[in-house]
């Protein structure tokens, strides 16, 4: 491959990953590995002692699971669905984010379906689902739905890693790279060379995944969104919930987003490809889409509140009692809708530190906001739950499902960790014909004043 | 606990059944034991012997008595394929009529008996119900309702609960993954989940049948099965049979009968005549579980009480205040 100067340049930039791991890393690896394994003994025992040890009971039978389910998920297609619009869009300055941006989504493709077997009160017969399938079922959809977006999206990513698994395979020996990294390189290479006809047909191959993975995902996150739809229940049955799923799906995706932006921007000391710029424009998509979300929430409670059909009452009167879900309900609405037209909407609060602030916020508000959205709901069948069991009433997570709700945060950071050893975190080779990208992202817009 | 007072209630509702059953008389009581009725006519063979019946215009005559069931269908409760086919002919139905109902919780007792269940796992549970603040409260014994449009069947990925052509639904618990995806999907709360193992349970038993719902499994969903295996002996489900107020009734639609062991009724004219209802029926499962409205009931709703523990007591009474 022919390597010029400037991504040579670029790649030495970016050779952190190459360095050998330092007793910092590893201590990091190994703190994950054992937050995971607390999440692996808990899962033994809900196995063995069964699932009474967790909160789930006869009327709340999901919970924290299913809520990191659908957060997780919404995390994946967002990811997929924004990288593939900064693609066909040729967005030049999405550039260096679009491997994160595929990295979140195969990473919590993976992890996100592992809370719905987590919900399973017979896991070890899973494969019935292949085998007797009932395409009535929105459970087979979802199936569908996500060995369909695996695949595409895992396909995609490492479409995206060939050039540049090409350019290290072709630097190993001026990087000094150890043996086993140069034949991995050529093996994962696949003989890329970049002639103008393979340059082409990659092109061509990411295009085409890229328009692919756009309808995909909506229809992946609409058919997660009807497995609540299409319940006869009260607080679920309701047409606007495939559409509210995917907005808020994106909206996560970008708070994750400006999140790990930030963090290999700190670890990596990347500011020169992460710029400021970066998140001034994701902290507008932030707060546009913020703007969104309240407009679909509002006009979600509105329709049901104005009526006030007796169930419905019953539910809003949840939302509302400050001694039940008040204070989530209206922390959540705040964080989601609010602050970030607050924070990053004027100028004088609009920092990068404050608006990585405002995406943890976000990220917060949006689990609490699918945590209300299940559990109350399931809390209010349309017979009263005259039961004398307060944990069959009102719906409580144990440790078990805080533990592996940790254990799938840190393997997702893990992939992460592991992942960054591999290649560089943005895609040196698809920049190189963008070096001069950081005067295209200078924009009238700015950061708070220095000293302001 | 409830044992004297019932005892009590129930030399106390002879006479009142009596009313009843003098009002019943004119709705058309057709005939005979319960038994007669859900061992099924099948038309084809009868056993010679000759049993007296009324007709609805008040006649008396004589007809011939069904065999026994078990020539024409196996009295053995049906396993794996057969179990999701359904007894040929057959519609079953049930009515429970809510003035009759004075929460002796011997319908829960009962099913719990016949269906291997803990204290706490009720197919049948008895909710206290007030319809408006005005209404007075009554009890309301629920079951699963068999719908015809069962949104449960709709969402089972793995086709583990299934509706029969006899009208009811069951699950069969070796193929259930326990998604729990149906227990959540039904509106009216029917589905129990088997949290805890328990001696009793066994794994692809050769003695299980869904018709029976023994033994059950460990990490399965589970529900009331209308007792499917006791109507193939002709005998009532278990609720009905120990309801000590006879307020549950079981019959066929086909056979336009419905009974409670002591007094066998026409369903249809029996829906009409006392606007029997199908509760929420807007949802448009079409359950197969009618209820005679709560009106003239023989006792006091806090009668019911005396069944319940002081905190279950608080519990139901704090749940009709919201009201």
């Amino acid at each position: 491959m022919d390597s010029n100067a400037t991504t040579n340049k670029l790649l030495d930039e970016n050779k952190s990953f190459l360095d050998k791991p330092g007793t910092g890393w590893m201590l990091k690896v190994v703190a994950l590995v054992v937050i995971f394994c607390v999440g692996l003994y808990a899962l033994f025992l809900q196995v063995t002692k069964g699932h009474l040890i967790t909160g789930m009971r006869d009327h709340v039978v999901w919970g924290v699971y299913i809520v990191n389910f659908v957060f997780i998920l919404g995390l994946s297609y967002a990811g997929a669905l924004i990288a593939g619009i900064f693609h066909l869009g040729r967005v030049r300055w999405a550039k260096p984010i679009q491997r994160i941006l595929k990295l979140i989504t195969v990473f919590s493709l993976i992890i996100g379906p592992f809370y719905i077997l987590l919900c399973l009160g017979r896991p070890e017969r899973l494969f019935y689902l292949f085998l007797h399938p009932r395409i009535q079922s929105p459970i087979i959809w979802d199936v569908i739905a996500i060995v369909t977006d695996l695949i595409f999206c895992t396909v995609y990513m490492y479409f995206t890693y060939i050039k540049d698994f090409a350019l290290l395979r072709d630097n190993s020996a001026r990087l000094n790279m150890p043996n086993w990294r140069a034949k991995l390189y050529k093996f994962l290479a696949v003989g890329y060379q970049n002639t103008p006809k393979q340059a082409k047909l990659l092109n061509q191959a990411l295009d085409i995944l890229a328009a692919i993975i756009i309808p995909t995902t909506i229809i992946a996150y609409s058919l997660l969104a009807w497995l609540f739809g299409m319940n006869l229940k009260v607080g679920w049955n309701s047409s606007i919930f495939a559409p509210f799923f995917v907005l808020s799906a994106v909206y996560s995706g970008v708070a994750l987003l400006i999140l790990i932006m930030w963090i290999y921007r700190k670890t990596q000391k990347l500011e020169k490809v992460f710029t400021d710029n970066h998140f001034v424009y994701l902290g507008f998509a932030l707060m546009v889409l913020s703007l969104f979300y309240g407009y679909f929430y509002f006009s979600e409670y509105i329709t049901d509140w104005y009526n006030m059909q007796k169930t419905y009452g019953l539910l809003w009167g949840k939302y509302l009692d400050f001694s039940q879900y008040g204070i989530p309900f209206v922390t959540s609405i705040f964080l989601i809708t609010f602050l970030p037209a607050i924070i990053i909407g004027i100028p004088w609060f609009r920092t990068v530190k404050s608006i990585v602030f405002t995406s943890v916020a976000v990220l917060v508000g949006l689990w609490l906001a699918r945590y209300l959205m299940i559990v109350p709901v399931l809390e209010t069948p349309y017979l009263p739950i005259q039961d004398v069991r307060s944990d069959w009433v009102h719906y409580s997570a144990t440790w078990i499902e805080w533990s592996l709700s940790l254990a799938g945060i840190a393997l997702f950071v893990l992939f992460f960790v592991l992942m960054s050893k591999l290649a560089p975190i943005i895609p040196v080779a698809e920049m190189e014909e963008d070096l001069e990208y950081e005067e295209e992202v200078k924009l009238d817009v700015s950061l708070k004043p220095k000293g302001a | 606990m409830s044992e004297k007072v019932n005892m009590e209630d129930s030399s106390k509702s002879t006479n009142s059944r009596r009313d009843f059953l003098k009002k019943g008389s004119a709705l058309g009581i057709i005939a005979a034991s319960g038994a007669a009725v859900l061992a099924g006519n099948q038309g084809t063979k009868t056993s010679g012997e000759k049993i007296k019946v009324l007709t609805t215009d008040g006649k008396m005559i004589e007809v011939d008595k069904p065999v026994d069931n078990c020539e024409i269908q196996p009295c053995t409760p049906a396993k794996g394929e057969a179990a999701r086919q359904g007894i040929p002919g057959r519609s079953f139905v049930m009515v429970i009529d809510l003035a009759k109902c004075k929460n002796a919780r011997k319908c829960v007792e009962g099913c719990q008996k016949g269906h291997d269940l803990l204290p706490d796992q009720e197919f049948m549970k008895v909710h206290l119900m007030k319809d408006n603040p005005e209404a007075e409260p009554y009890w309301f014994p629920k079951n699963c309702f068999h719908c015809d449009n069962p949104p449960c069947v709709k969402v089972c990925p793995v086709g583990a609960t299934f509706k029969r052509t006899d009208n009811i639904v069951l699950v069969d618990a070796d193929a259930c993954i326990g998604c729990k995806f149906c227990v959540s999907a039904c509106p009216y709360s029917a589905r129990i989940f088997n949290w805890t193992d328990k001696e009793s349970y066994s794994d692809n038993d050769p003695n299980y049948s869904p018709e029976t719902s023994v033994p059950g499994q460990h990490g399965t969903v589970s529900k009331c099965d209308f007792c499917p295996d006791r109507a193939r002996e002709g005998k009532l489900p278990d609720c009905a049979t120990s309801c000590p107020m006879g307020a549950i009734y079981f019959g066929d639609k086909n056979e336009d009968a419905v009974t409670n062991g002591e007094e066998t009724l026409r369903f249809k004219q029996l829906i009409k005549d006392r606007i029997g209802y199908r509760y929420l029926e807007e949802l448009g499962t079409e359950p197969n579980v009618y209820y005679l409205p709560p009106i003239d009931r023989m006792f006091p709703y806090e009668r019911g009480f005396s069944s319940l523990s002081e905190e279950q007591q608080e519990v139901m009474k704090n749940s009709i205040k919201s009201k």
